[in-house]
Order: structure tokens, then sequence, then C-alpha cells
């Protein structure tokens, strides 16, 4: 007997997006003055709104909105008074909890059961959690009486919108900063409902500024001389250019940029359980995810069996329309990136690797890619080498625990990395040898924001999450 | 016959470089001339080249997982024997610095100030994880910690102060478990070879601290751009050499020290150990 999933789709109702949206500086939407864009729903490329774009004289706006909005409220308020904004804007989150989720699925591509079980509440805890520090700060470990740095610049990536907002926006505010924040040009919809959810809170004007635009409009906000602080994720060649910009400024920066995470099965792991962690690692979020365990590193005597569980099961992914609550895999974000996955995935077939994908029906429009898993991958490959960004893996085998961790540590970034096995000396082992910021052993891609999150090498510096996460937001 | 009374003829040191626990001279064979604040000659140091360079990059990153591996135990066990073996030698340098110009009182003040920091840093090397890590209560049944964990190849550029400020600068690099590369001060490198004696006599691994000498605005460069270091601290550049190093740094997105102006005889803190840091959070699930 075959079970057939009937449609589950949930309700676009409770989100109204408008024609168009303008910049929101000093507690207002205004309008902006570069060439505005049109933002798209990637699962059928239907437009959703035009969105303004900010030029350089947007950006020195909003840069002299929040140094005012810092020097005359928020830097001087109590901490007190700041961590009670925060917890009103995590319970308005909490509230409106839905109509973030449904949006930032239209907007973005990723499946509701994600938005909505993942990222939003996420979302809500990290401003709850920060909230929670800023009259703390002196217990820190900063110093008795450590100061906010004073105007942030931050941008965030696409995939995922609101947490990214979160990551940056909670502690800066937290810590007595004020930002602005530039969400990324495909997926600039939360943000903005972010901004609205600022003037329910009555979070005086100019603590928050969004703004909105491609990459004109970062380069602007991290070179204009009014910027504090920056905080930046998203590409490795991207934090590199902002870098450069930085050097010499004695600004400071923290940048969470790209990764080719191993995932390494031992042969004595939970193999059901490793396969739904493999699954997790590396097809959460369409593997648009910086930590996405994209390398597979199993140990040669389970790999046959590992990879026809792992086929078996990615055979029941089903992929689709975001909005249904049965999703698991949902659009890929846009064009360009569909492209690169394309392109990559080309070229290591090309290079010898073997290609399967279990039968899928892609929809008509909108941008699609099957999850995709390469074997014979050898460590020389693009596909091992570069961060693909979408649902494709690579397999990879070991035979000693030394080979597995020299594997795992032959690439430039360092961002995370997954261990599985059932024998905890050898989980702590394995940890300690891996040159990454976060290990998860017998689980993958989880966070929280007790918990620090950051890369080594090239994928970046300074942590977000924890009271770790306050260090770049303090004057120490 | 009467015995002819003569001076004996002093056995000069010849001051070359310390690498991966040896000291071998530049590979460029060339060398400079040192002189005291009179402008008498003392001797000649080592003029390293690109190429020292790099063959010191190779003996910090080949020390790195023996070093960073060690018990922290062990690493503060190493940095008080350094304490120990530059008592021995007060005297020594005490008259090395006195040629860079430092008074009697002034250069004995501050090598005892030297030995001493080499202590307080030793003590810190088994208790930097308790003040830096963290158990994070996290919402789900996880276990969940975050230790520091060693950058792992620094350059160092160190600043004028030959001993204090070199001492100021190697010891929180190593104490954590980096390996490093150091450029000595440019007009006072004596010091640092002579340390680089003390060094090799620490039951301090070859390699942990690699010690060049030649000119700072020819070497720092090499070391920015060197794709296998993974940190620079630019304390002993000059300010307006910064911005260069540091956009060279981006290429492989170093982590850059860039303090403000330091007195070494503050209080350190806990700055110059933790801008050579990695944090590593850990996952695991907690059930039966």
């Amino acid at each position: 007997m075959v079970f057939e999933y009937a449609p589950a789709p949930e309700s676009r109702s409770v989100v109204d997006i408008r024609g168009s949206y303008g910049l929101f500086i000093d507690g207002e939407f205004v309008d902006g003055h570069g060439e505005p864009f049109k933002t798209i729903n990637p699962a059928d490329e239907a437009v959703l709104a035009d969105v303004a774009c900010a030029d350089e004289a947007d950006v020195d706006r909003a840069v002299k909105a929040a140094r005012i909005a810092f020097e005359r409220v928020w830097g001087p308020m109590p901490g007190a008074e700041r961590a009670k904004y925060l917890y009103r804007i995590a319970r308005i989150i909490q509230e409106r909890s839905r109509e973030l989720a449904v949006l930032e699925s239209i907007d973005n591509g990723k499946p509701i059961r994600e938005s909505r079980d993942v990222d939003v509440p996420l979302v809500a805890a990290w401003f709850f959690y920060y909230a929670g520090w800023a009259d703390k700060l002196g217990h820190a470990g900063f110093g008795p009486d450590p100061k906010p740095v004073g105007v942030a610049g931050q941008v965030i990536p696409w995939n995922f919108p609101l947490l990214m907002l979160a990551w940056k926006i909670a502690p800066a505010l937290a810590c007595g900063n004020t930002v602005v924040l530039k969400p990324a040009e495909t997926t600039p919809l939360t943000a903005l409902l972010f901004a609205d959810i600022c003037r329910q809170a009555d979070l005086p004007p100019g603590v928050v500024n969004i703004i909105t635009g491609a990459g004109d409009t970062g380069r602007a906000l991290v070179a204009h001389p009014g910027i504090d602080k920056v905080a930046f994720t998203g590409s490795t060649d991207i934090g590199r250019q902002i870098a450069r910009t930085l050097a010499g400024t004695g600004k400071k920066l923290t940048l969470e940029l790209g990764g080719k995470a191993a995932n390494i099965v031992y042969a004595d792991a939970a193999l059901d359980q490793a396969v739904e962690g493999i699954v997790n690692g590396i097809f959460f979020n369409q593997g648009h995810v910086c930590c996405a365990g994209s390398r597979l590193l199993v140990q040669e005597s389970v790999a046959e069996e590992v990879l026809e569980r792992l086929k078996a099961r990615m055979a029941t992914l089903r992929v689709g329309d975001p909005l249904d609550k049965n999703t698991d895999i949902g659009a890929i974000n846009s064009a360009a990136q569909l492209d690169k996955i394309r392109e990559l995935s080309a070229a290591s077939e090309q290079e010898g690797a073997g290609r399967w994908s279990p039968p899928c029906q892609l929809p008509d429009r909108g941008f699609w890619f099957a999850p995709t898993v390469f074997t014979g991958v050898a460590q020389s490959h693009r596909i091992a080498r570069e961060e693909i960004f979408g649902p494709v893996l690579s397999v990879l085998t070991f035979r000693t625990p030394e080979e597995a961790v020299t594997k795992a540590n032959n690439t430039p970034y360092g961002l995370s990395a997954g261990i599985w096995t059932e024998k905890g000396s050898q989980i702590l082992w394995t940890a300690q040898r891996l040159r990454a910021g976060v290990v998860w052993a017998n689980t993958f891609n989880k966070f929280d924001p007790a918990s620090p999150f950051g890369g080594y090498k090239e994928s970046g510096f300074g942590r977000e999450g924890g009271r770790h996460g306050l260090e770049a937001y303090l004057n120490v | 016959m009467s015995e002819r009374m003569t001076d004996r003829l002093a056995v000069r040191k010849t001051y070359k470089l310390y690498i991966g626990g040896a000291f071998p001279r530049s590979e460029s064979g060339r060398s400079y001339p040192v002189t005291d604040t009179k402008d008498r000659f003392l001797a000649n140091a080592s003029h390293a080249s690109r190429k020292d360079v790099r063959d010191a990059v190779t003996a910090a990153r080949k020390a790195f997982g023996g070093w960073s591996g060690r018990t922290a135990y062990n690493r503060a066990q190493i940095l008080y024997r350094i304490a120990e073996m530059l008592e021995g030698r007060r005297d020594q340098f005490i008259t090395e610095l006195r040629h860079t110009g430092a008074s009697k009182t002034q250069a004995a003040t501050e090598v005892d100030a030297a030995i001493d920091r080499w202590v307080w840093y030793a003590g810190w090397a088994d208790k930097i994880t308790t003040v830096t890590g963290a158990a994070n209560p996290v919402s789900g049944p996880y276990f969940n910690f975050s230790t520091p964990e060693p950058t792992g190849v620094v350059a160092v550029v160190a600043p004028d102060s030959p001993l204090l400020g070199l001492v100021s600068v190697i010891a929180p690099a190593i104490v954590t478990g980096n390996t490093t590369i150091v450029i000595a001060s440019e007009p006072a490198p004596l010091p640092a070879i002579t340390l680089a004696e003390v060094l090799a006599t620490s039951d301090l691994p070859g390699g942990v601290i690699n010690i060049l000498t030649g000119h700072r605005t020819e070497l720092a460069p090499w070391l920015a751009s060197h794709m296998d270091v993974n940190a620079i601290d630019l304390t002993g550049v000059a300010h307006e050499d910064r911005r260069d190093l540091e956009e060279t740094a981006a290429g492989n997105l170093k982590r850059v020290h860039h303090p403000a102006t330091t007195d070494w005889a503050d209080d350190p803190g806990t700055a110059r150990m933790t801008a050579f840091l990695e944090t590593k959070t850990v996952w695991h699930p907690v059930g039966v």
C-alpha cells in the first residue's frame, strides 16, 4: 500500500505584502535615491514588491540618525531600560511569529516547517537572551563597566534573513550600540517587517535603521567613516574585501564567512541516526548554510552501507512548495545561486565523481535543485574544496581516525564539523583535533543564543552567541 | 726574561638567528652593524631575508601540533623554566640593556620585570581556559561547552623595548599553545638573540619561538602575506605602516592585533592572550 501526501499549504493570508518598501531610517520609512529593485518569490518567480535602494547619501543619513540616537538616547539609557525594549521586541516576534515565518518562506524559499520551527523561534530566543545581558554587562568578564562601541554597520546574507538580523541586532543593542543593517537584496522583506516591529515596540527612532540595496549599498555602509564597528556574514571573498577596506582604521570587525564542513562517520556510529544527521547536515535549508556538512567522511568499512541507507532516506525527501507543511527541501534562493550550484556540480562530474539524485519531480517555475550526492570524490576535486551552498553532498572515505582528522582539516575553512561515533573518548579526541569553531557530535546544525558560533581560519573571526558574542559590541 | 703582561683578548659572540631551535646565519649571508647609544660598534646582527621568514614559518608550523598538544601544566612549567634561566643570566642581560642606553638601575628594573612577566604568564597556562571557556545552557537536551584553542602560527613584530617589550609580546602568544615568528627590535636586536639562548636551554621545543633580526619593513610584509601564518601582532610596526600590512594580512583573514601604545610596566591583562585564541564549541545530545 502506498500512502500519498495530501497538499498541506500554510495560509498566506497572515501576511500583507505591500507593493513597495522604503528605507527605514530614524524611525520612518523613507524613499531611497538608488534604483529600486524587485524582490521575488524563488518558488514561482512572482514579483513580491519593489524595494528602495540606498545610495551613498541614504547610507549617510542612516549612519547620522544612528549616531544621534547613540549619543542622545540609546548610549546613555540604563541597561535595565534597554533590556525591557529588547524583551518587548522578543514578545512581539513571538506574537507575530506565524506572519514572520510565512513571509520568510515566501521571500527566501525555505520550507515553512523550518522557518516556523527553527528560524523564528530562534529569532525570539536571541532577543530574549541578549535582553538579559543589557543590565549585566559588568558581570560578563570584560571589566566592571564596559562601554558600547558606537554605531555598528551590519551586512547579512539571504540564507537566514531574519535569524542573521537577530544575531546582529540583539547583542549590538543590548550592549548600547545603535545599528545600520543591510539585509541581502534577494531577501529584504522580513527585515522590513522587523522595522515595523521596532515601531510597534516604541523603540526610539534611529536605534535600528534598515537600509536595502545590493553590493554598492553594502560597500558604502562598511566604508562609511561614521561607522565604529562592522559585522558581516557572507562569503569569504566579500569578507576579505571588507577586511581590506577596514585596514588601518582600527575599527572593530567580526566576520562570519564560508565553510566546507566535514561530517565524520566512524564505523561504530549508530548508522540510522548518522544518516539523519547527514541529511540534516546538508539538506537543511537547501544546503544554504555556511556550516553545512557538505563533505561526508565515512569510514571505509561502513561506506557502502551508509551510502545505501542515505540514498534510501534521500528518496523520501519531499522537494517543492515552501509553504507546504510536508516539504523538506524548498526553492533555491535565486537564479544566480542555482547557476553556481549547477556549474560546480557539472564540474564535479567532469572531474570524475559519480552523481546521484533520487527520482524527483521539480516544479516548472521557480529555482529548484534535486538533493544530490557525489561519490568517489577526491580531496583535489573542486566540489571537495569550494563551498557549494546548495543541497549537494560530497562523499569521501577514510580508514583511520588520524586520516579522518587530516582530511577534515584539509581546507582553508574552519567553521564547523560533525562526528558520529558511540565511543565517548573518540568524540573528544576527534573534537580536540578538528580546526573548526563548532563541532556537533552525534547531532548537526544546532543553534542556540547561549552557544558561541564562529569560525577558525578563513571562515572568519569573532563569535556570535553567548557571553562571547558581547565582545564584538563592547569597547574592550 | 720577564713575562709580558697582556690583556686577554675577549672572545666575541656571533649573533645569529633562532629558527627551529637552531642558530643559523641568515641564508642571505647579510648582516648589519649594531651600535650602542654612543655609536660604538657592538656586534653584527643577522639581516634576515624572505627565505629565513619562510624557514621560520615552516619551523613554527611543524612545532604547533606538539606544543599545542602539551598539557597546560607542562607549558606552565616550561615558561617558569624560562624565568629560572633568565634569572641566572640577570647580569648578562643588564649589561646588554646598558648598551641600548639604559642606566644601571633602569636595566636592572627591566630585567627583573621581564623575569617576573614570564612567571606571571606561566601561571596563566592552566587558567585561561577556565576564565574564557564556558558551559552553555542551551534550550534543549544537549551538553554544550566552549573552550579556547590557540590560533596557530602567530607572527609578531616586536616593539623596541628590547627585553621587557619582547617578553611581553612573546609569552602571551605561546603560553596558550601558539607558535611564533618574532621580528626583534631593529635598533636593539642583540638582547633578543641572547634571550634565544635562554629559550634554547629551557626545555622549550624548537620552533615554538623563532627569532629573526633585520629590517622590519622588509620582513613584516612577507609574514603578513604568508598563507600559513594565522595571525599577526603589529605592536612594533610604525603607525603609518599598519594599513598596508593589514590589507596584506586580509589575504587569508589573519587575526590582526594592533594595540594602542603600551606601557610595558602596566598590568598586562588578558587581551594579548585572547587576541590569539579561537573559541571552539562542542555539542552532544543528552539522553539514555
